[in-house]
């Protein structure tokens, strides 16, 4: 049992405290935009914001979540998100798409960290984002040209 | 002309026959295509069933939908998992309709293999890089064919000469009339489609070849694309199923008391694959797997190491393999040449590890079956699943989903996913809904590699630096053999063994290459680019090291060895060779350039590679890649898939094995230990794609062959080693 917000509203649910977040997410709140890749923190599809910093919800029992508050994809909103969105929809970023949310999350929590990021920032805010479509080229562009429309 | 140059190569030269006479009897698409009135089962009725506008629309064929609020829908009859047929198809349509691209959407077409069949393969399914190639002429007809049907209404609603009418960007006009598609669909719906309506010539493109937006970038973007595993049913349990540690081992025992226990476990239950865990969620589902104990009857696994295997393929390929070419006096000029040049190849299985693990939801109901999957062969999953259930055909639909990356592991000729679902939902014993998982670790230790190869190669050079000879020989397992595609081998041979070490573009007037088939439990299948994926990297790594022995310039040395019938070939080389200042210098402030040139799927490409030895490992810079796809339909999305095979490849290069141990177990198991390229290792990737008229092919697997050899051949200037067995982190810490 935890009561945490998620995405501005109150939520409470009935599970084992070693639940991790992301199926709490996905089967019981049936919010499935935080996807599951590998389980282990090891290729950010599920990442989300917990307490406004970026997460891996696959390792995250809902024990750790109780009273935080927590923002997936779907309660995403703000000028870096929208400006993220912008640039990953110019560019045309996504292939398959399974790993884009999770890349979503992490550019738009390193454009509310870094106004300007460098390729270093980048980088390091974005190497545990696995993606197997090697989409990397746009996704890099995408933050700069973002963080550009940001500073316009 | 290049000859076809694989067994893809043959299936297309297939299709263009096949083309033909679908176009001198009226077309296909065209000819399923009746009055409304006798739509039940016609194409036109399935592409209006699929829909969720209702029956108000109009759907002159089995692939178009046009809706009362002017939307065009095209039924995509190739699954999209990244490599692009949702805007690639819907562009052909577009183009031909004379539609505004903001008006485009797209779906996946339901199975049924009549309606959607790839004209490459006979049967509803996609591969071999033909999306585009097959549909090419089929999807332009089809929306000539649905334009011509509402300038027909258009011209009887007012009374004016169908020759006077224009379309453009979706709006019909005459004079001062003026209509959008959806007010005319009802009118339309009702006449007859013209029995082989012209298309456009290439001059009169106004999508085609342009940079239109991606049509599933949005949902893909924020969250709201719908997967397989984004299925849920009312009263859905989630199922994962415990597979043998070791390939071909099956099921002696299990106990199961420790895993009913775990609140939200519904059942256990064995099944051919393994033993199945049902629960009321994922979480629930895991942890009652890890509480099984289950007893493998081991006696028929596969018991031997990789290492093991690589000694035994060494030692079938000393054997010369069966003949599967031959030019000239073939390898017998190398002995006794003046030097001979020789090199083992080794490449490890690889696991595709798309990002979405394989996943399926099915849906038992009294009345039949509903499937959720991204089913990348439904021509095979339907019956697989049909079967396997005991149902009518006609009682079981499924829906192909958007699929987290395939990459090839999707395109299950034995339908071995499909099958285990349907054994998962027949074990549950009663209707219900039920979604069957695979974790990584699953998926990592599940099978399906790309192939083990072995590669021995040998060429002679004479007193003048001339070859005297190429040898060959490639040893691994066959994907066909064993399953239905089978029948697809001839004299023995399973050409997507070996694909690309025949046929080359070069003028290697004494050439053999043999192929040594192997067995094992271990399943395999193909993995982006299938045989071009070490025939890829052997004949261009090893042209590179003939060529250093001649003492000629990598890029001049194939130039000048290149056939005179190989001007694709030629024209990408040369123009990837401008882009990049190619100029013989292959070291240049501590970066190497390495180069290489390789048609997969009738699609060239070459490649250079900019590198530097980063603490004992290449770093790739830069990379210059031309690519000649024919027609460039989409050049983004051309642009796109060139980036994505490149970074594909070089990660499988530098990184990845699946390797047994001693025993046979998998050593890997999730991303920590299968380790994937990131973002920081992704070099700056320079695209340009050459100019054609020719019909296009396919742009999803020809980016990755050139990448590994291009970046080996620098590394080999760099630092004065070779690599000959992959990936790069296993051979340079031996």
């Amino acid at each position: 049992m935890a009561s945490f917000e998620l995405n501005g509203r109150e939520v409470t649910v009935d599970l084992p405290d070693d639940t991790p977040l992301l199926w709490v997410l996905r089967d019981d709140l049936r919010l499935t935009g935080t996807k599951f890749g590998c389980g282990v923190a090891q290729c950010g599809a599920c990442t989300v914001m917990l307490n406004g910093m970026t997460r891996r919800s696959c390792v995250t029992p809902l024990s750790m979540v109780e009273g935080g508050f927590v923002t997936t994809i779907e309660g995403m909103e703000g000028p870096e998100y929208d400006a993220v969105q912008a640039a990953w929809g110019a560019l045309d970023v996504p292939q398959c798409g399974w790993c884009q949310s999770g890349q979503v999350m992490s550019a738009t929590a390193l454009l509310l960290e870094v106004r300007q990021p460098s390729d270093a920032d980048i980088d390091n805010a974005m190497a545990g984002n696995i993606c197997r479509c090697a989409t990397y080229v746009r996704i890099r562009k995408a933050i700069h040209d973002a963080a550009d429309q940001l500073e316009g | 002309m290049t000859p076809p140059t694989s067994w893809k190569g043959k299936i297309m030269t297939r299709s263009l026959s096949r083309r033909a006479f679908l176009g001198s009897s009226a077309g296909l698409v065209i000819g399923l295509t009746l009055p409304l009135a006798a739509r039940a089962q016609s194409g036109a009725a399935a592409a209006l069933q699929s829909g969720a506008t209702g029956s108000a629309g109009f759907a002159p064929n089995a692939f178009i939908r046009v809706a009362p609020d002017d939307t065009v829908t095209v039924l995509i009859k190739h699954i999209e998992f990244g490599q692009g047929p949702f805007t690639g198809l819907a562009t052909l349509v577009a183009e031909e309709m004379d539609a505004d691209w903001s008006q485009m959407r797209a779906e996946h077409a339901p199975a049924n293999d009549e309606l959607y069949k790839n004209l490459a393969f006979g049967m509803q399914g996609t591969g071999g890089s033909t999306a585009m190639a097959n549909s090419y002429m089929q999807m332009r007809k089809a929306g000539a064919a649905a334009r011509a049907l509402l300038v027909a209404a258009a011209a009887e609603d007012w009374g004016v000469p169908e020759a006077e009418i224009t379309v453009s960007k979706g709006r019909i006009s005459h004079g001062a009339h003026s209509s959008g598609f959806g007010a005319l669909a009802e009118r339309a719906a009702g006449l007859t489609p013209p029995e082989d309506p012209p298309v456009k010539s290439a001059d009169q493109f106004t999508l085609i070849g342009t940079d239109l937006p991606k049509l599933d970038t949005a949902a893909k973007s924020n969250g709201t694309a719908q997967f397989t595993m984004d299925v849920y049913r009312e009263g859905m349990q989630t199922v994962v199923v415990a597979h043998p540690r070791k390939f071909g081992a099956t099921v002696a025992g299990f106990d199961d008391s420790a895993a009913v226990q775990v609140p939200g476990v519904v059942a256990v239950r064995q099944i051919p694959q393994g033993v199945a865990v049902y629960a009321t969620s994922t979480h629930a589902a895991l942890k009652g797997r890890a509480a099984l104990s289950v007893d493998w009857d081991e006696s028929g696994a596969e018991t031997r190491s990789t290492e093991q295997m690589f000694e035994e393929f060494s030692q079938a390929a000393a054997e010369g393999g069966q003949e599967a070419e031959l030019a000239g006096r073939g390898a017998s000029g190398i002995d006794g040449a003046a030097r001979v040049i020789e090199a083992e190849f080794r490449f490890p299985y690889l696991a595709h590890a798309p990002m979405e693990p394989l996943d399926g939801v099915i849906e038992l109901r009294e009345d039949g079956a509903e499937v959720w999957m991204g089913s990348q062969f439904p021509a095979l999953d339907k019956p697989t699943l049909v079967q396997g259930l005991g149902v009518a055909p006609e009682t079981l639909q499924l829906n192909v989903m958007l699929a987290g990356g395939s990459f090839g592991r999707r395109a299950q000729d034995t339908a071995h996913f499909a099958a285990e679902l349907a054994e998962v939902a027949k074990a549950a014993g009663g209707p219900g809904a039920f979604k069957l998982v695979w974790t990584r670790e699953d998926d990592l230790q599940g099978g399906y590699y790309r192939p083990l190869t072995v590669h021995r190669m040998r060429a002679g050079l004479d007193a003048e630096g001339a070859l005297t000879g190429w040898d060959n020989v490639v040893v691994n397992q066959s994907i066909m053999a064993g399953g239905p595609m089978a029948q697809m081998m001839q004299d023995g041979l399973d050409p997507t063994a070996y694909e690309g070490s025949t046929r080359m573009p070069y003028a290697l007037s004494d050439l053999r290459v043999g192929w040594a088939a192997q067995e094992s439990p271990v399943p395999v299948l193909w993995w982006r680019s299938v045989g071009h994926t070490h025939t890829g990297y052997a004949t261009e790594v090893f042209l590179d090291m003939v060529l250093e022995a001649q003492g000629k310039d990598p890029v001049q040395g194939r130039l000048d060895l290149l056939r005179a019938d190989a001007g694709r070939d030629r024209a990408v080389l040369e123009k990837v060779a401008q882009m990049a200042g190619w100029d013989g210098t292959k070291l240049r402030d501590g970066r190497a350039y390495g180069v290489a040139l390789h048609e997969s799927f009738n699609t060239y490409v070459a490649q250079i590679a900019e590198v530097s030895d980063e603490g004992g490992m290449p770093r790739v810079h830069r990379v210059w890649c031309a690519v000649d796809c024919g027609v460039a339909v989409n050049p983004d999305v051309i642009r796109a898939q060139m980036e994505g095979g490149i970074g594909f490849g070089l990660g499988s290069v530098l990184y990845d094995e699946i390797t047994l141990a001693e025993g046979g177990a998998v050593e890997q198991a999730n991303f920590d230990t299968y380790r994937m390229l990131r973002i920081h290792e992704m070099p700056e990737v320079m695209v340009e794609i050459l100019k054609s008229d020719a019909d296009p092919t396919g742009v999803g697997e020809p980016g990755v062959p050139p990448i590994g050899p291009a970046v080996t051949n620098a590394w080999r200037a760099l630092t004065g080693r070779n690599v000959t067995r992959l990936p790069f982190a296993r051979a340079l810490e031996a």
